[in-house]
């Protein structure tokens, strides 16, 4: 996996609530059995009209958003299905930080195995910045994980909280399984201390 | 200090706390579909590692499956996918509820039929609507695909300490209104965010009224409101349902596990986060006007105003969906009309579930223009429909009768609603798309489904009498 440690980047602004993974990658591209090439098919239903042309009036086609890799979004992004595939579509089509009021908890969980940094802001924050932005005040932040600072190009800095476990496998582009697999002492006693009744099921 | 039902569920699965709070909790049942887990599969291939626990892994196709001949899939693309969990299942010796065996259905259907789902234990999948099983007080939650993979091969997953709430669900229902409009009505209030990282235990005095059937509906849709997961303690309902069931415990084991789960409710004294009351005795069926599942009224109702919003967030929430479903603020709800009816999904495709919509089209004709479907979650709830001759009713009623599968809950299958046309799903979720691109979904219970296929609208099921429909 990719690391990420500090992250320079154009922010494209999206004023949406509750933004559904079925938004983010509709069901219809769910059907490859790869991880890669999702990033084409990104909010596809609202990014591309009828006819297939890009439709200009979403936010990720105006061309002040061209090569964003920093999304703010409004309350509860990624609820609904768990489907990977929306963080996958994410990265795919480049970005590598998220932030918002507020995620849904698989949507976030997933961000963390796919160097995607979501990162939680106070809702006053959330309105200050997409306000400002829309006003044309700034257009890109530095995102530094290491210190979990943000700072705007127009001077408003912040800090962050962050689970430091979630931290330290993004700054390393740690793969959990290897980590995990350093406990197998740990659950194989976990496994003998069970009734075996729990275990079979045929 | 007394532990939640939560707390007893998850300190019993801990193999591993780190000091950063972090914990290893081993995983009792991994449930598998056909749709998250190629790419886990894959990773496993590629680090060289094996499945863990391949007895503890139990996966069935349903997402893309067909409705009409399930084996006819005629989408290259989703062959290729229930191709590929076949050759997986093979290859790392996990057992396949395949399109072929008796027991293939929609994977929340088949893992508490099968006796899979027990008190007690933890339970992934790769889906969201795993929250279903937390109603057997299993702790329950859907995963992503990287996470799936960990799972395989460990066994175990990695997971934060989530907050707790309660929902006191007290009063009675009245007639003809079902768990589904508890749910539905429930978010309604609270909103699509209110559980959020917490874990939530469904208490009060409705949940001994409730069959197993009713329970599941609830927990299913607990990630609708953004709850990790949604328990409800076992009681004698719970325990007459899993027993005796195939891959139940026997015997003394049988025994055992029922002392143990004795155990499992919370504690008189437990502390939970948040707690929140919920009176039912005057809830009325609930109909969703816009996309989201919090976008609900009572049948009674009308579709809201965005004038009278409490906030402008909410106002421009109000207006976009009202946008998508093409509906204007003041309309009555039982005046909208609807072209499709589907019953089914992991929310109310079981027995108890067709069985009160069959009671509602007995005798009766689904209106002109209306196209009604009902897909049985699974191939043992078609069997048992049929020996029951619920499939007679539907099919003298004008419905189609179609093999398991999730079918038009999520569109990813043939089973698609068209452009612009409006349908009653007894499904969980009403987002922009879901059911097919510009489909307009209002979610319902079965009985509400069954009632508006007859009248053609949405209809308020206590007033359907012998003659007909009224209203």
């Amino acid at each position: 996996m990719e690391p990420i440690v500090k992250h320079e980047g154009l922010v494209v602004c999206m004023n949406r609530v509750n933004v559904d993974t079925d938004q983010i990658i509709p069901k219809q591209f769910l059907k490859r059995i790869e991880r890669d090439g999702f990033g084409e098919f990104l909010f596809f239903d609202w990014r591309y009209l009828p006819d297939g042309s890009p439709n200009p009036e979403f936010e990720l086609n105006r061309p002040e958003a061209r090569g964003a890799t920093i999304l703010l979004v409004d309350d509860n992004f990624g609820c609904g299905s768990s489907r990977e595939h929306a963080v996958w579509a994410l990265r795919d089509y480049g970005f590598r930080v998220i932030l918002a009021p507020s995620f849904a908890d698989i949507f976030y969980n997933n961000c963390f195995k796919n160097g995607l940094l979501p990162i939680r802001i106070p809702r006053e924050l959330y309105k200050q910045l997409s306000e400002s932005h829309a006003r044309g005040e700034w257009r890109r932040m530095t995102v530094d994980l290491e210190r979990q600072t943000v700072e705007t190009d127009h001077g408003i800095s912040f800090s962050f909280e962050i689970d430091p476990h979630k931290r330290h496998m993004l700054l390393h582009g740690l793969d959990d399984i290897g980590i995990t697999l350093q406990y197998e002492a740990d659950i194989a006693a976990y496994e003998a201390s069970r009734r075996p009744y729990q275990f079979v099921y045929a | 200090m007394g532990r939640t039902l939560f707390e007893k569920v998850w300190d019993a699965h801990v193999v591993k706390e780190l000091p950063d709070g972090q914990t290893l909790l081993y995983i009792d049942l991994h449930l598998v579909h056909e749709v998250t887990s190629p790419q886990a599969f894959a990773g496993l291939r590629f680090a060289g590692r094996k499945v863990r626990r391949p007895e503890l892994t139990f996966a069935t196709m349903d997402h893309n499956v067909p409705t009409v001949n399930p084996k006819d899939v005629r989408d290259a693309i989703a062959r290729k996918q229930i191709e590929t969990l076949e050759q997986n299942c093979r290859e790392f010796g996990v057992q396949l509820a395949g399109l072929d065996s008796p027991f293939q259905g929609i994977v929340h259907v088949i893992g508490p039929e099968l006796g899979l789902t027990m008190p007690g234990k933890t339970i992934v999948c790769g889906d969201s609507h795993t929250s279903t099983h937390g109603a057997f007080g299993a702790l329950a939650f859907g995963i992503g695909t990287s996470e799936v993979e960990h799972v395989l091969a460990t066994q175990c997953l990695w997971q934060s300490r989530p907050k707790t709430m309660r929902i006191q669900l007290n009063g009675s229902l009245q007639p003809g209104v079902t768990a589904k409009d508890v749910i539905l009505g429930l978010i309604a209030k609270y909103g699509v965010n209110f559980g959020t990282g917490h874990v939530v235990e469904y208490a009060g005095t409705l949940i001994p009224q409730l069959s197993m059937e009713q329970r599941m509906t609830i927990c299913n849709m607990s990630i609708e409101f953004g709850a990790r997961a949604g328990m409800m303690a076992p009681d004698e309902t719970t325990l007459a349902y899993v027993q005796g069931r195939r891959y139940a415990p026997k015997g003394a084991d049988w025994d055992a596990c029922v002392a143990e789960w004795r155990e499992l409710r919370s504690d008189p004294d437990a502390v939970f986060d948040v707690d929140v009351v919920f009176d039912v005795s005057d809830l009325e069926p609930q109909v969703t006007w816009g996309t989201n599942p919090g976008q609900g009224v009572g049948i009674s109702g009308v579709v809201p105003d965005p004038k009278d919003a409490k906030s402008e967030e909410e106002a421009l929430a109000i207006r976009q969906a009202l946008e998508y479903m093409d509906l204007k603020p003041g309309t009555k709800i039982s005046e909208i009309p609807i072209q499709h009816v589907f019953i089914g999904s992991c929310t109310n495709a079981r027995i108890e579930d067709l069985r009160l919509a069959a009671s509602i089209v007995k005798g009766r004709r689904v209106a002109d223009g209306v196209r009604a479907v009902v897909v049985p979650g699974s191939k043992q709830v078609k069997q048992q429909a049929e020996a029951e001759g619920l499939h007679e009713i539907f099919l003298e009623a004008g419905f189609e009768w179609r093999e398991p599968g999730c079918s038009a809950c999520l569109g990813m299958n043939p089973d698609i609603i068209p452009a612009g046309e409006r349908c009653a799903s007894t499904s969980n979720r009403n987002f922009e798309g879901r059911q097919g691109k510009g489909a307009r979904t209002h979610l319902v219970s079965p009985a509400m489904a069954a009632a508006a296929a007859i009248a053609g609208h949405f209809v308020d099921v206590r007033e359907l009498t012998s003659e007909g429909v009224t209203a």
